[in-house]
Protein backbone atom coordinates (compact mmCIF):
# COMPACT_ATOMS: atom_id res chain seq x y z
CA UNK A 1 0.00 0.00 0.00
CA UNK A 2 1.46 3.07 -0.87
CA UNK A 3 1.48 6.12 1.16
CA UNK A 4 -1.53 8.06 0.62
CA UNK A 5 -0.75 12.02 -0.76
CA UNK A 6 -3.63 13.03 1.01
CA UNK A 7 -5.27 13.01 4.56
CA UNK A 8 -8.40 11.17 4.91
CA UNK A 9 -10.39 14.56 5.73
CA UNK A 10 -8.56 16.58 2.83
CA UNK A 11 -9.84 13.38 0.20
CA UNK A 12 -13.18 13.84 1.68
CA UNK A 13 -13.47 17.07 1.39
CA UNK A 14 -12.09 16.82 -2.61
CA UNK A 15 -14.92 14.20 -3.03
CA UNK A 16 -17.93 16.49 -1.39
CA UNK A 17 -18.90 18.15 -4.15
CA UNK A 18 -19.53 14.78 -6.06
CA UNK A 19 -21.20 13.11 -3.06
CA UNK A 20 -23.63 16.13 -2.87
CA UNK A 21 -24.77 15.78 -6.05
CA UNK A 22 -25.17 12.23 -6.11
CA UNK A 23 -27.10 12.20 -2.53
CA UNK A 24 -29.56 14.79 -4.14
CA UNK A 25 -29.98 14.09 -7.36
CA UNK A 26 -29.61 9.89 -7.49
CA UNK A 27 -29.77 8.37 -4.16
CA UNK A 28 -32.73 10.94 -2.80
CA UNK A 29 -34.65 10.05 -5.55
CA UNK A 30 -34.45 6.43 -5.23
CA UNK A 31 -35.01 6.46 -2.10
CA UNK A 32 -38.06 9.00 -2.21
CA UNK A 33 -39.98 6.72 -4.44
CA UNK A 34 -40.85 4.06 -2.02
CA UNK A 35 -42.37 6.08 0.84
CA UNK A 36 -43.67 8.06 -2.16
CA UNK A 37 -45.53 4.85 -3.64
CA UNK A 38 -47.44 4.33 -0.61
CA UNK A 39 -49.58 7.41 -0.76
CA UNK A 40 -51.98 8.75 -3.42
CA UNK A 41 -49.84 12.05 -3.88
CA UNK A 42 -50.78 14.43 -7.31
CA UNK A 43 -49.08 17.39 -8.37
CA UNK A 44 -52.62 19.36 -8.64
CA UNK A 45 -55.75 19.05 -6.19
CA UNK A 46 -56.10 18.27 -2.42
CA UNK A 47 -54.07 15.27 -2.77
CA UNK A 48 -51.11 17.76 -3.59
CA UNK A 49 -50.85 19.04 -0.54
CA UNK A 50 -52.14 16.58 1.72
CA UNK A 51 -51.48 13.25 0.58
CA UNK A 52 -52.76 10.51 2.14
CA UNK A 53 -50.95 7.21 3.25
CA UNK A 54 -52.91 4.69 1.23
CA UNK A 55 -51.08 1.19 2.07
CA UNK A 56 -50.31 -1.30 -1.01
CA UNK A 57 -53.47 -0.18 -2.64
CA UNK A 58 -51.26 1.38 -5.75
CA UNK A 59 -49.63 -2.15 -5.87
CA UNK A 60 -52.61 -4.44 -5.22
CA UNK A 61 -54.09 -1.86 -8.18
CA UNK A 62 -51.10 -2.37 -10.09
CA UNK A 63 -51.43 -6.66 -10.48
CA UNK A 64 -54.86 -6.65 -10.44
CA UNK A 65 -55.65 -9.67 -12.28
CA UNK A 66 -58.80 -8.81 -13.49
CA UNK A 67 -57.45 -6.18 -15.84
CA UNK A 68 -53.84 -5.71 -15.72
CA UNK A 69 -53.41 -7.25 -19.09
CA UNK A 70 -55.64 -4.58 -20.44
CA UNK A 71 -54.21 -2.34 -23.33
CA UNK A 72 -52.83 1.05 -21.48
CA UNK A 73 -52.22 -1.14 -18.18
CA UNK A 74 -49.17 -2.42 -16.39
CA UNK A 75 -49.05 -6.14 -16.94
CA UNK A 76 -49.80 -5.27 -20.87
CA UNK A 77 -46.74 -2.67 -20.98
CA UNK A 78 -44.58 -5.12 -19.72
CA UNK A 79 -45.45 -7.75 -22.36
CA UNK A 80 -44.72 -5.20 -25.25
CA UNK A 81 -41.51 -4.24 -23.51
CA UNK A 82 -40.80 -8.26 -23.12
CA UNK A 83 -41.32 -8.51 -26.44
CA UNK A 84 -39.41 -5.11 -27.06
CA UNK A 85 -36.24 -6.38 -25.32
CA UNK A 86 -36.23 -9.84 -26.73
CA UNK A 87 -36.74 -9.01 -30.13
CA UNK A 88 -34.29 -5.35 -30.73
CA UNK A 89 -31.47 -6.23 -28.02
CA UNK A 90 -31.58 -9.21 -27.52
CA UNK A 91 -32.12 -11.10 -31.23
CA UNK A 92 -31.73 -7.86 -32.88
CA UNK A 93 -28.70 -5.78 -31.62
CA UNK A 94 -26.59 -8.88 -30.15
CA UNK A 95 -27.53 -10.94 -32.82
CA UNK A 96 -26.57 -8.72 -35.71
CA UNK A 97 -23.60 -7.05 -33.85
CA UNK A 98 -22.45 -10.88 -33.21
CA UNK A 99 -22.38 -11.25 -37.05
CA UNK A 100 -21.21 -8.85 -38.40
CA UNK A 101 -17.85 -8.91 -35.96
CA UNK A 102 -17.80 -12.12 -37.30
CA UNK A 103 -18.23 -11.95 -40.65
CA UNK A 104 -15.86 -8.84 -40.90
CA UNK A 105 -13.39 -10.76 -38.33
CA UNK A 106 -9.86 -10.41 -39.83
CA UNK A 107 -11.05 -8.49 -42.83
CA UNK A 108 -10.38 -5.06 -44.09
CA UNK A 109 -11.42 -3.01 -46.62
CA UNK A 110 -14.21 -0.28 -47.79
CA UNK A 111 -17.51 -2.20 -47.06
CA UNK A 112 -16.09 -3.11 -43.47
CA UNK A 113 -15.35 0.61 -43.34
CA UNK A 114 -18.90 1.39 -44.66
CA UNK A 115 -21.11 -0.53 -42.68
CA UNK A 116 -18.77 0.49 -39.35
CA UNK A 117 -19.22 3.78 -39.93
CA UNK A 118 -22.80 3.39 -41.16
CA UNK A 119 -23.62 1.39 -37.83
CA UNK A 120 -21.88 4.10 -35.65
CA UNK A 121 -23.29 7.08 -37.20
CA UNK A 122 -26.80 4.94 -36.10
CA UNK A 123 -25.37 5.19 -32.71
CA UNK A 124 -24.35 8.51 -31.82
CA UNK A 125 -26.47 10.88 -33.63
CA UNK A 126 -29.30 12.33 -31.61
CA UNK A 127 -32.32 10.53 -30.58
CA UNK A 128 -34.69 12.97 -32.14
CA UNK A 129 -32.84 12.97 -35.20
CA UNK A 130 -32.83 9.33 -35.69
CA UNK A 131 -36.09 8.92 -34.28
CA UNK A 132 -37.57 11.53 -36.74
CA UNK A 133 -35.46 9.96 -39.94
CA UNK A 134 -37.10 6.89 -39.01
CA UNK A 135 -40.56 8.48 -38.49
CA UNK A 136 -39.62 9.46 -42.47
CA UNK A 137 -38.52 6.18 -43.14
CA UNK A 138 -41.78 4.45 -42.46
CA UNK A 139 -44.31 6.72 -43.37
CA UNK A 140 -46.43 5.18 -46.40
CA UNK A 141 -44.35 7.70 -49.17
CA UNK A 142 -41.72 6.76 -47.15
CA UNK A 143 -38.43 5.34 -48.23
CA UNK A 144 -39.04 1.72 -46.88
CA UNK A 145 -42.58 1.78 -49.24
CA UNK A 146 -40.70 3.26 -52.15
CA UNK A 147 -38.38 -0.20 -52.00
CA UNK A 148 -41.45 -2.20 -51.48
CA UNK A 149 -42.82 -0.89 -55.09
CA UNK A 150 -39.86 -0.90 -56.38
CA UNK A 151 -39.58 -4.76 -56.02
CA UNK A 152 -43.02 -4.88 -56.80
CA UNK A 153 -44.21 -5.53 -52.99
CA UNK A 154 -46.79 -4.46 -51.19
CA UNK A 155 -46.32 -1.56 -49.04
CA UNK A 156 -47.43 -1.11 -45.47
CA UNK A 157 -48.65 1.48 -43.11
CA UNK A 158 -46.06 0.24 -40.60
CA UNK A 159 -46.29 2.70 -37.84
CA UNK A 160 -50.21 2.21 -37.50
CA UNK A 161 -50.58 -1.50 -38.41
CA UNK A 162 -47.07 -2.80 -36.94
CA UNK A 163 -46.30 -0.14 -34.14
CA UNK A 164 -43.97 -3.20 -32.54
CA UNK A 165 -42.24 -4.10 -35.24
CA UNK A 166 -41.70 -0.75 -36.00
CA UNK A 167 -40.18 -0.04 -32.93
CA UNK A 168 -38.23 -3.24 -32.59
CA UNK A 169 -36.66 -2.87 -36.18
CA UNK A 170 -35.82 0.93 -34.92
CA UNK A 171 -34.37 0.16 -31.71
CA UNK A 172 -32.07 -2.73 -33.40
CA UNK A 173 -30.41 -0.03 -35.97
CA UNK A 174 -29.68 2.44 -33.56
CA UNK A 175 -27.99 0.26 -30.73
CA UNK A 176 -26.71 -2.85 -32.99
CA UNK A 177 -23.38 -0.81 -32.95
CA UNK A 178 -22.45 -1.37 -29.10
CA UNK A 179 -22.65 -4.78 -29.40
CA UNK A 180 -20.65 -4.96 -33.19
CA UNK A 181 -18.33 -3.25 -31.37
CA UNK A 182 -17.83 -4.79 -28.31
CA UNK A 183 -17.90 -8.08 -30.10
CA UNK A 184 -14.95 -6.97 -32.49
CA UNK A 185 -12.55 -6.09 -29.81
CA UNK A 186 -13.81 -9.18 -28.12
CA UNK A 187 -12.57 -11.15 -31.40
CA UNK A 188 -9.31 -8.84 -32.06
CA UNK A 189 -7.94 -10.29 -28.73
CA UNK A 190 -8.29 -14.10 -30.05
CA UNK A 191 -4.50 -15.60 -31.38
CA UNK A 192 -4.71 -16.08 -35.01
CA UNK A 193 -3.17 -19.33 -34.60
CA UNK A 194 -6.44 -21.15 -32.86
CA UNK A 195 -8.12 -20.13 -36.63
CA UNK A 196 -5.01 -21.46 -38.55
CA UNK A 197 -5.31 -24.54 -36.65
CA UNK A 198 -8.76 -25.36 -37.15
CA UNK A 199 -8.44 -24.82 -41.15
CA UNK A 200 -5.42 -27.29 -41.03
CA UNK A 201 -7.66 -30.08 -39.38
CA UNK A 202 -10.29 -28.81 -41.93
CA UNK A 203 -13.02 -27.36 -39.78
CA UNK A 204 -15.92 -25.86 -40.79
CA UNK A 205 -16.98 -22.05 -40.41
CA UNK A 206 -19.93 -23.44 -38.08
CA UNK A 207 -17.50 -25.65 -35.87
CA UNK A 208 -15.07 -22.88 -35.93
CA UNK A 209 -17.59 -20.64 -34.33
CA UNK A 210 -19.14 -23.32 -32.27
CA UNK A 211 -16.22 -24.63 -30.41
CA UNK A 212 -13.46 -21.50 -31.23
CA UNK A 213 -14.92 -18.24 -30.80
CA UNK A 214 -18.30 -19.04 -29.11
CA UNK A 215 -16.34 -20.72 -25.90
CA UNK A 216 -14.09 -17.82 -25.61
CA UNK A 217 -16.64 -14.75 -26.65
CA UNK A 218 -18.79 -16.43 -23.39
CA UNK A 219 -17.68 -13.35 -20.80
CA UNK A 220 -18.07 -10.59 -23.40
CA UNK A 221 -21.75 -11.95 -24.68
CA UNK A 222 -23.11 -12.23 -20.91
CA UNK A 223 -21.67 -8.38 -20.43
CA UNK A 224 -23.12 -7.30 -23.68
CA UNK A 225 -26.79 -8.86 -23.16
CA UNK A 226 -27.29 -7.62 -19.77
CA UNK A 227 -26.22 -4.02 -20.20
CA UNK A 228 -28.32 -3.86 -24.04
CA UNK A 229 -31.43 -5.37 -21.92
CA UNK A 230 -30.88 -2.78 -19.29
CA UNK A 231 -30.43 0.15 -21.83
CA UNK A 232 -33.36 -1.05 -24.20
CA UNK A 233 -36.00 -1.96 -21.23
CA UNK A 234 -35.56 2.08 -19.62
CA UNK A 235 -35.15 3.67 -22.81
CA UNK A 236 -37.83 6.35 -23.47
CA UNK A 237 -36.71 7.02 -28.08
CA UNK A 238 -39.95 4.35 -29.26
CA UNK A 239 -41.62 7.65 -27.88
CA UNK A 240 -40.37 9.46 -30.37
CA UNK A 241 -41.07 7.46 -32.93
CA UNK A 242 -45.18 6.19 -32.42
CA UNK A 243 -45.79 8.27 -28.95
CA UNK A 244 -46.72 4.64 -27.55
CA UNK A 245 -49.65 4.25 -29.52
CA UNK A 246 -51.60 3.78 -31.74
CA UNK A 247 -53.77 3.34 -28.57
CA UNK A 248 -51.55 1.71 -26.34
CA UNK A 249 -50.00 -0.89 -28.48
CA UNK A 250 -46.11 0.24 -28.35
CA UNK A 251 -46.84 1.29 -24.66
CA UNK A 252 -42.92 -0.08 -23.40
CA UNK A 253 -42.95 0.66 -19.65
CA UNK A 254 -40.87 3.91 -20.03
CA UNK A 255 -43.69 5.19 -22.22
CA UNK A 256 -46.18 3.91 -19.38
CA UNK A 257 -44.08 5.30 -16.61
CA UNK A 258 -44.06 8.51 -18.34
CA UNK A 259 -48.01 8.97 -18.96
CA UNK A 260 -48.82 7.99 -15.36
CA UNK A 261 -46.51 9.99 -14.14
CA UNK A 262 -45.45 12.89 -15.77
CA UNK A 263 -48.57 13.44 -18.31
CA UNK A 264 -51.37 12.85 -15.95
CA UNK A 265 -49.07 13.70 -12.82
CA UNK A 266 -50.32 10.58 -10.53
CA UNK A 267 -47.53 10.27 -8.47
CA UNK A 268 -48.07 7.67 -5.84
CA UNK A 269 -49.10 5.07 -8.95
CA UNK A 270 -46.40 6.15 -10.95
CA UNK A 271 -44.13 5.64 -7.95
CA UNK A 272 -44.92 2.23 -7.23
CA UNK A 273 -44.72 1.49 -11.07
CA UNK A 274 -41.33 3.19 -10.96
CA UNK A 275 -40.46 0.63 -7.66
CA UNK A 276 -40.97 -1.70 -10.02
CA UNK A 277 -38.86 -0.70 -13.06
CA UNK A 278 -35.98 0.17 -10.63
CA UNK A 279 -36.27 -3.22 -8.64
CA UNK A 280 -35.90 -4.87 -12.36
CA UNK A 281 -32.93 -3.03 -12.67
CA UNK A 282 -31.11 -3.25 -9.74
CA UNK A 283 -31.57 -7.39 -10.51
CA UNK A 284 -29.93 -6.55 -14.06
CA UNK A 285 -26.92 -4.31 -12.85
CA UNK A 286 -26.23 -6.53 -10.38
CA UNK A 287 -25.78 -9.55 -12.23
CA UNK A 288 -23.37 -7.28 -14.67
CA UNK A 289 -21.30 -5.68 -11.65
CA UNK A 290 -21.28 -9.28 -10.36
CA UNK A 291 -20.01 -10.73 -13.85
CA UNK A 292 -17.92 -7.82 -14.62
CA UNK A 293 -16.09 -8.34 -11.03
CA UNK A 294 -15.37 -11.86 -11.58
CA UNK A 295 -13.77 -11.14 -15.14
CA UNK A 296 -11.54 -8.66 -13.48
CA UNK A 297 -10.54 -10.98 -10.77
CA UNK A 298 -9.52 -13.65 -13.23
CA UNK A 299 -7.50 -11.53 -15.76
CA UNK A 300 -5.66 -9.88 -12.60
CA UNK B 1 -10.32 -21.44 -47.61
CA UNK B 2 -13.33 -20.68 -47.97
CA UNK B 3 -15.98 -22.44 -50.57
CA UNK B 4 -17.93 -20.72 -53.41
CA UNK B 5 -21.34 -21.22 -51.75
CA UNK B 6 -19.91 -19.51 -48.27
CA UNK B 7 -18.97 -16.49 -50.58
CA UNK B 8 -21.93 -15.65 -51.80
CA UNK B 9 -23.83 -16.34 -48.69
CA UNK B 10 -21.07 -13.78 -47.09
CA UNK B 11 -21.77 -11.06 -49.51
CA UNK B 12 -25.43 -11.28 -49.60
CA UNK B 13 -25.61 -10.84 -45.71
CA UNK B 14 -23.17 -7.83 -45.69
CA UNK B 15 -24.75 -6.21 -48.54
CA UNK B 16 -28.43 -6.76 -47.04
CA UNK B 17 -26.68 -5.40 -43.25
CA UNK B 18 -25.13 -2.19 -45.62
CA UNK B 19 -28.75 -1.88 -47.03
CA UNK B 20 -30.15 -1.67 -43.65
CA UNK B 21 -28.20 1.03 -42.18
CA UNK B 22 -28.00 3.18 -44.97
CA UNK B 23 -31.91 3.32 -45.60
CA UNK B 24 -32.90 5.27 -43.12
CA UNK B 25 -30.55 7.91 -43.44
CA UNK B 26 -31.32 8.68 -47.11
CA UNK B 27 -33.85 10.90 -46.93
CA UNK B 28 -31.65 13.50 -45.32
CA UNK B 29 -29.13 12.88 -47.99
CA UNK B 30 -31.34 14.89 -50.09
CA UNK B 31 -34.15 16.49 -48.26
CA UNK B 32 -31.98 19.77 -46.52
CA UNK B 33 -31.24 21.02 -50.19
CA UNK B 34 -34.78 20.50 -51.47
CA UNK B 35 -37.50 23.31 -51.22
CA UNK B 36 -40.44 21.25 -52.33
CA UNK B 37 -39.55 18.39 -49.79
CA UNK B 38 -41.89 15.29 -48.40
CA UNK B 39 -41.32 12.28 -46.83
CA UNK B 40 -40.13 10.49 -50.07
CA UNK B 41 -36.81 10.06 -50.99
CA UNK B 42 -36.84 12.65 -54.05
CA UNK B 43 -33.78 13.70 -56.04
CA UNK B 44 -34.18 17.76 -55.37
CA UNK B 45 -35.41 19.50 -59.12
CA UNK B 46 -33.72 23.17 -57.79
CA UNK B 47 -31.44 22.26 -55.46
CA UNK B 48 -31.44 25.30 -52.78
CA UNK B 49 -30.10 26.29 -49.33
CA UNK B 50 -33.98 27.52 -48.75
CA UNK B 51 -34.57 24.96 -46.30
CA UNK B 52 -31.47 26.15 -44.00
CA UNK B 53 -32.66 30.01 -44.38
CA UNK B 54 -35.54 28.63 -42.95
CA UNK B 55 -34.32 27.76 -39.97
CA UNK B 56 -31.96 30.70 -39.66
CA UNK B 57 -35.61 32.70 -39.83
CA UNK B 58 -37.38 30.41 -37.16
CA UNK B 59 -36.24 32.12 -33.58
CA UNK B 60 -36.91 29.11 -31.26
CA UNK B 61 -35.30 27.02 -33.73
CA UNK B 62 -32.10 29.62 -33.47
CA UNK B 63 -32.33 30.12 -29.76
CA UNK B 64 -32.48 26.69 -28.97
CA UNK B 65 -29.43 25.91 -30.99
CA UNK B 66 -27.17 28.73 -29.98
CA UNK B 67 -28.19 29.37 -26.81
CA UNK B 68 -30.16 27.05 -24.77
CA UNK B 69 -28.91 23.79 -25.74
CA UNK B 70 -25.48 25.71 -25.77
CA UNK B 71 -25.96 26.81 -22.05
CA UNK B 72 -27.14 23.50 -21.01
CA UNK B 73 -24.26 21.53 -22.36
CA UNK B 74 -21.29 23.76 -21.62
CA UNK B 75 -23.22 23.74 -17.95
CA UNK B 76 -23.13 20.20 -17.64
CA UNK B 77 -19.41 19.93 -18.97
CA UNK B 78 -18.07 22.30 -16.85
CA UNK B 79 -20.01 21.21 -13.81
CA UNK B 80 -19.42 17.25 -14.28
CA UNK B 81 -15.95 17.23 -15.45
CA UNK B 82 -14.66 19.59 -12.67
CA UNK B 83 -16.45 18.07 -9.87
CA UNK B 84 -15.26 14.38 -11.63
CA UNK B 85 -11.88 15.53 -11.62
CA UNK B 86 -11.98 16.57 -7.53
CA UNK B 87 -13.61 13.04 -6.80
CA UNK B 88 -11.51 10.96 -8.88
CA UNK B 89 -8.42 12.66 -7.07
CA UNK B 90 -9.59 12.33 -3.97
CA UNK B 91 -10.08 8.76 -4.67
CA UNK B 92 -6.63 7.98 -5.97
CA UNK B 93 -4.14 9.74 -3.97
CA UNK B 94 -6.32 9.78 -0.94
CA UNK B 95 -7.05 7.67 2.19
CA UNK B 96 -10.74 6.91 1.59
CA UNK B 97 -11.86 3.41 3.42
CA UNK B 98 -13.89 1.18 0.57
CA UNK B 99 -13.34 3.30 -2.47
CA UNK B 100 -13.69 0.57 -5.07
CA UNK B 101 -16.39 -0.44 -3.29
CA UNK B 102 -17.97 2.87 -3.20
CA UNK B 103 -17.23 3.60 -6.81
CA UNK B 104 -19.32 0.37 -7.92
CA UNK B 105 -22.23 1.49 -5.44
CA UNK B 106 -22.15 4.85 -7.20
CA UNK B 107 -22.03 3.07 -10.95
CA UNK B 108 -24.72 0.56 -9.76
CA UNK B 109 -27.34 3.97 -8.85
CA UNK B 110 -26.35 5.56 -11.50
CA UNK B 111 -28.13 2.94 -14.01
CA UNK B 112 -30.77 1.97 -11.85
CA UNK B 113 -31.92 5.46 -11.37
CA UNK B 114 -32.56 6.16 -14.85
CA UNK B 115 -35.16 6.81 -17.25
CA UNK B 116 -38.58 8.04 -17.02
CA UNK B 117 -39.14 5.79 -13.89
CA UNK B 118 -35.83 8.22 -12.13
CA UNK B 119 -38.15 11.24 -13.56
CA UNK B 120 -41.08 10.39 -11.80
CA UNK B 121 -38.90 11.53 -8.09
CA UNK B 122 -36.52 13.75 -9.92
CA UNK B 123 -39.44 15.88 -11.41
CA UNK B 124 -41.12 16.00 -7.78
CA UNK B 125 -37.75 17.01 -6.06
CA UNK B 126 -37.07 20.06 -8.68
CA UNK B 127 -40.44 21.55 -8.31
CA UNK B 128 -40.37 21.65 -4.60
CA UNK B 129 -36.79 23.26 -5.09
CA UNK B 130 -38.72 25.71 -7.54
CA UNK B 131 -36.24 25.35 -10.38
CA UNK B 132 -38.79 23.66 -12.90
CA UNK B 133 -38.26 25.72 -16.09
CA UNK B 134 -35.10 26.73 -15.35
CA UNK B 135 -31.74 25.90 -17.02
CA UNK B 136 -29.96 24.99 -13.44
CA UNK B 137 -31.79 22.75 -12.81
CA UNK B 138 -32.11 20.55 -15.92
CA UNK B 139 -27.80 21.25 -15.72
CA UNK B 140 -27.82 19.61 -11.74
CA UNK B 141 -30.48 17.03 -12.24
CA UNK B 142 -27.93 15.25 -15.74
CA UNK B 143 -24.75 15.93 -13.62
CA UNK B 144 -25.95 14.00 -11.35
CA UNK B 145 -26.81 11.57 -13.79
CA UNK B 146 -23.51 11.53 -15.39
CA UNK B 147 -21.17 11.62 -12.41
CA UNK B 148 -20.53 8.23 -11.79
CA UNK B 149 -19.69 6.99 -14.73
CA UNK B 150 -17.30 10.65 -14.84
CA UNK B 151 -15.69 9.83 -12.04
CA UNK B 152 -15.07 5.95 -13.03
CA UNK B 153 -13.24 7.37 -16.48
CA UNK B 154 -11.43 10.46 -14.91
CA UNK B 155 -9.99 7.95 -11.90
CA UNK B 156 -8.31 5.46 -14.77
CA UNK B 157 -6.37 8.33 -16.07
CA UNK B 158 -5.28 9.90 -12.62
CA UNK B 159 -4.29 6.62 -11.74
CA UNK B 160 -1.78 6.33 -14.54
CA UNK B 161 0.15 9.76 -13.50
CA UNK B 162 3.09 8.89 -11.55
CA UNK B 163 2.94 10.30 -8.13
CA UNK B 164 6.39 11.54 -7.66
CA UNK B 165 5.60 14.72 -9.23
CA UNK B 166 2.84 15.49 -6.38
CA UNK B 167 5.58 13.79 -4.08
CA UNK B 168 8.27 16.88 -5.25
CA UNK B 169 6.03 19.27 -5.16
CA UNK B 170 4.95 18.46 -1.39
CA UNK B 171 8.71 18.38 -0.32
CA UNK B 172 8.56 22.11 -1.67
CA UNK B 173 6.22 23.05 1.12
CA UNK B 174 3.09 23.24 -1.97
CA UNK B 175 -0.03 23.10 -0.22
CA UNK B 176 -2.45 19.90 -1.41
CA UNK B 177 -5.01 22.41 -3.51
CA UNK B 178 -1.50 23.93 -4.66
CA UNK B 179 -0.21 20.92 -6.13
CA UNK B 180 -4.06 19.67 -7.72
CA UNK B 181 -4.19 22.91 -9.53
CA UNK B 182 -0.59 23.39 -10.80
CA UNK B 183 0.53 19.66 -11.09
CA UNK B 184 -2.31 17.06 -11.26
CA UNK B 185 -4.66 19.08 -13.09
CA UNK B 186 -2.61 19.97 -15.79
CA UNK B 187 -1.49 16.18 -16.51
CA UNK B 188 -4.90 15.14 -16.34
CA UNK B 189 -5.79 17.38 -18.98
CA UNK B 190 -6.55 14.20 -21.35
CA UNK B 191 -8.43 12.17 -19.08
CA UNK B 192 -10.78 15.83 -18.36
CA UNK B 193 -10.94 16.91 -22.41
CA UNK B 194 -12.39 12.76 -23.00
CA UNK B 195 -14.54 12.93 -19.92
CA UNK B 196 -15.57 16.49 -21.36
CA UNK B 197 -16.38 16.19 -24.49
CA UNK B 198 -18.56 12.51 -23.28
CA UNK B 199 -20.64 14.40 -21.30
CA UNK B 200 -21.13 17.22 -24.02
CA UNK B 201 -21.83 15.15 -26.62
CA UNK B 202 -24.55 13.16 -24.02
CA UNK B 203 -26.08 16.57 -22.66
CA UNK B 204 -26.16 17.87 -26.61
CA UNK B 205 -28.70 14.83 -27.43
CA UNK B 206 -30.23 14.68 -24.04
CA UNK B 207 -34.19 14.97 -24.75
CA UNK B 208 -36.03 13.20 -21.99
CA UNK B 209 -34.80 15.64 -18.57
CA UNK B 210 -35.25 18.66 -20.51
CA UNK B 211 -38.47 17.64 -22.21
CA UNK B 212 -39.80 17.04 -18.37
CA UNK B 213 -38.31 19.42 -16.72
CA UNK B 214 -38.90 22.83 -19.29
CA UNK B 215 -42.38 24.00 -20.22
CA UNK B 216 -41.33 27.43 -21.49
CA UNK B 217 -40.68 27.63 -25.40
CA UNK B 218 -37.84 30.23 -25.35
CA UNK B 219 -35.87 27.65 -22.83
CA UNK B 220 -36.24 24.57 -24.72
CA UNK B 221 -32.55 23.24 -26.36
CA UNK B 222 -32.61 21.60 -29.45
CA UNK B 223 -33.47 18.46 -29.17
CA UNK B 224 -36.67 19.10 -27.35
CA UNK B 225 -37.32 22.20 -30.17
CA UNK B 226 -36.70 19.39 -32.93
CA UNK B 227 -39.68 17.45 -30.85
CA UNK B 228 -42.15 20.48 -30.86
CA UNK B 229 -41.31 20.70 -34.88
CA UNK B 230 -42.89 17.28 -35.60
CA UNK B 231 -44.74 16.23 -32.64
CA UNK B 232 -47.83 14.30 -34.22
CA UNK B 233 -50.21 15.78 -31.34
CA UNK B 234 -49.47 19.57 -32.81
CA UNK B 235 -50.07 19.02 -36.41
CA UNK B 236 -48.21 18.35 -40.12
CA UNK B 237 -44.60 18.35 -39.03
CA UNK B 238 -42.49 20.70 -40.51
CA UNK B 239 -40.96 19.20 -42.43
CA UNK B 240 -38.66 22.05 -44.11
CA UNK B 241 -37.44 22.81 -41.56
CA UNK B 242 -37.05 19.97 -39.33
CA UNK B 243 -34.46 18.72 -42.46
CA UNK B 244 -32.11 21.88 -42.56
CA UNK B 245 -32.37 21.73 -38.53
CA UNK B 246 -31.20 18.16 -37.96
CA UNK B 247 -28.06 18.31 -40.08
CA UNK B 248 -27.02 21.88 -38.02
CA UNK B 249 -27.82 19.95 -34.45
CA UNK B 250 -26.39 17.13 -35.55
CA UNK B 251 -22.75 17.92 -37.08
CA UNK B 252 -21.37 18.95 -33.76
CA UNK B 253 -21.99 15.71 -32.70
CA UNK B 254 -20.63 13.97 -35.38
CA UNK B 255 -17.40 15.91 -35.21
CA UNK B 256 -16.68 15.52 -31.25
CA UNK B 257 -16.87 12.17 -32.52
CA UNK B 258 -14.48 12.33 -35.14
CA UNK B 259 -12.00 14.91 -33.56
CA UNK B 260 -11.91 12.31 -30.22
CA UNK B 261 -11.57 9.20 -32.44
CA UNK B 262 -8.91 10.89 -34.54
CA UNK B 263 -6.99 12.26 -31.42
CA UNK B 264 -7.78 9.10 -28.58
CA UNK B 265 -8.78 6.11 -31.11
CA UNK B 266 -11.78 4.07 -30.28
CA UNK B 267 -12.42 2.78 -26.45
CA UNK B 268 -14.68 1.43 -24.16
CA UNK B 269 -15.18 3.95 -21.27
CA UNK B 270 -15.77 1.24 -18.43
CA UNK B 271 -18.97 2.26 -16.66
CA UNK B 272 -22.40 0.75 -17.37
CA UNK B 273 -24.25 4.17 -18.82
CA UNK B 274 -24.88 4.56 -22.30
Amino acid sequence: MQKAILSRELSLLFLAPALVFVAVFLLYPFFSIFQMSFTNQTLVGANAVNPQHVGLQNYLDLFNTRDWMRRGEMGHSLWLTAQFVVGSALIGQAGLGLSIAVAFHHRRGLLREAVYTLAIAAWIIPDVVVAFAWFAYLDPNGTLNQILRAVGLQPLDWLFDYPMLSIILFNTWRGTAFSMLLFSSALASIPPSYMETADVIGASPWQKFRDILLPLLRGYIATDLILITLWTFNTFTPFLLTGGGPTYRSNVIAIHTYNVGLRFFEFGKASAIAVIVMLINLLLASIYLFISRRQQRQTA
Amino acid sequence: MKTPLQRIVLTVFVIAVAAFFVTPLLWFVFAPFNPQVSLAVTIPQNPSLANFEEVLNNPLAMRGLLQNSVIIGVGTMVGTSLTAALAAYGLSRGNVPGRDLLIYVLILFSSVVTGTASMVPIFRLVFTLGLIDTHAGVIMVMIGGLLPSAIFIVRDFVDSVPRSYEEAAMVAGASPMQIFRDVTLPIMQPGILVVGVWVLVNAWGAFLIPFILLRNPDLLPASVTFYTFYDVESGTPQIRLISAYAVLYTLPVILLYLLINWRYGFRFFGGIKQ
